[in-house]
């Protein structure tokens, strides 16, 4: 139970790089790329978890009450947002693409040189 | 935690792009109250906002384009 | 390389490097026990140092503001690589969006869908701009008040035609914000270089914790962040809209 959410990570990785590894359709890779990532964030927040910690802000709580460490979700939080802008970039990427080659098949993008 | 995996290999599984965006709009979703259990209050809000909004409305967005652009080859699954 | 290979090939590979990842993560501690040293001074100091009750967003915008700027950054430049990659090609013409040719295809939108989005404009684009300023105080901040915020912009188009949303997002003042929110959150640093000490630092009146006003420069960066936030996704799904439905090719149908 102890390794749950590390296992969790570590499954969510791999299962997103199967996607990409054998997809057919540009769209569908760049969604399994956004699976990997939020692989990391469980990671993180996993790492910075404390049983019976409450969240890390002081507003009503009195200073000195058990929190979950603030560093994970400070990284987790803006990772998500500039995950989310890369993955637009790949899209746009993918439409351009598709303008200039007709498909979004990668099985049609045997040769570089073309 | 066991859903988030189901959820993730769902999403990965759903081969079909429209379907797909619509899958990882509950996957964010999910992630999002996942991370309200990790006590992350601040994550929990990025990840719904972003994650089952914006992103699932781009990939709408892109594949909108793709089937009006129509297509000199049909594109195979 | 056929599929079917590529497969096996990669099952094998990620049988591995799963072995790998399982003998690495059993070594770290258990979950639910947090044994780092950081989090537990953070907590402890932070509404004492820097009088901001969310210590997250103290984390994300003071003691490890560096970092946040070049994540910033690589949001601008990621708006930026997709305004030039969507640009207009050469063959390519910008017309009149279809809603205004004489015979519309698509059934415009219902008036339920309408009145619903107008009415929920009002308090998203509030509780956008309330969770950017309140970021030092309860959970939120610049990054997600500012994605709320775009939504709204989304509502609008939603609601209505998109040549509403054109009137609303004039690109000038898109750009604008855009640029000044980046440019400001480095200003804000700078301010700490006029008064003498390290690039970033904290310098304005902290201020009573648990007020609007607190903590400094914090809630300064929140804006900038903020804006620049919405001002990017703005643009972002503006990019995407304006492919879909103006920019055409000949022989494209809608």
């Amino acid at each position: 139970m102890s390794l749950l959410p590390y296992l969790i990570a570590a499954w969510l990785f791999l299962v997103g790089l199967y996607g990409i590894v054998t997809s057919r359709n540009l769209v569908h890779a760049v969604v399994c790329l956004s699976v990997v990532q939020s692989s990391t964030y469980i990671l993180l927040l996993a790492i910075g978890y404390e049983r019976g910690g409450t969240a890390p802000i002081f507003l009503d709580v009195p200073v000195g009450t058990r929190a979950v460490d603030p560093v994970v979700s400070a990284l987790t939080l803006t990772d998500i947002v500039v995950g989310a802008t890369v993955s637009a970039l790949l899209l746009a990427l993918a439409v351009q693409t598709y303008k200039r080659h007709g498909t979004l098949d990668t099985e049609e993008f045997r040769s570089v040189r073309d | 935690m066991l859903l988030v995996a189901a959820g993730g290999t769902a999403v990965v599984l759903t081969r079909e792009p429209l379907n797909q965006a619509i899958v990882a709009s509950f996957y964010g979703l999910l992630l999002g109250v996942m991370f309200l259990v990790f006590q992350s209050p601040d994550v929990a809000l990025s990840q719904i906002t972003v994650g089952a909004v914006a992103l699932p409305l781009m990939i709408l967005l892109a594949l909108a384009k793709v089937r009006a652009l129509g297509g000199r080859k049909e594109d195979r699954e | 390389m056929s599929p079917s290979l590529r497969r096996r090939v990669f099952l094998v590979a990620a049988a591995v490097a799963g072995a790998l990842l399982v003998w690495g993560l059993s070594g770290l501690p258990d979950y639910g026990i947090y044994r780092g040293p950081y989090g537990d001074v953070l907590n402890a100091v932070a509404v004492g140092e820097r009088h901001a009750t969310n210590v997250v967003a103290a984390v994300t915008f003071d003691y490890r503001g560096v970092d946040t700027m070049g994540e910033e950054y690589i949001l601008f430049a990621a708006v930026i690589g997709v305004a030039i990659l969507l640009r207009a090609q050469r063959d390519e013409r910008e017309e009149a969006p279809d809603e205004d040719a004489a015979d519309r295809r698509a059934p415009g939108t219902s008036n339920a869908v309408r009145v619903l989005g107008l009415a929920l404009l009002g308090p998203v684009v509030l509780f956008g701009i309330y969770v950017v300023a309140h970021g030092h105080l309860s959970p939120g901040g610049g990054f997600q008040g500012g994605v709320v915020l775009a939504t709204g912009a989304l509502l609008v188009y939603l609601s209505g035609e998109y040549v509403t949303l054109r009137r609303v997002r004039p690109e000038a003042l898109l750009d604008l914000a855009e640029s000044s929110g980046a440019a400001g959150y480095v200003a804000v640093g700078l301010l700490g270089l006029a008064a003498g000490v390290t690039f970033l630092e904290n310098v304005l009146p902290l201020g009573q914790a648990g007020t609007l006003l607190s903590s400094g420069m914090i809630p300064l960066i929140n804006l900038a962040v903020g804006l620049e936030v919405a001002a990017g996704f703005v643009l972002l799904l503006s990019e995407f809209l304006e492919q879909t439905l103006v920019v055409r090719r000949p022989g494209e149908q809608t």
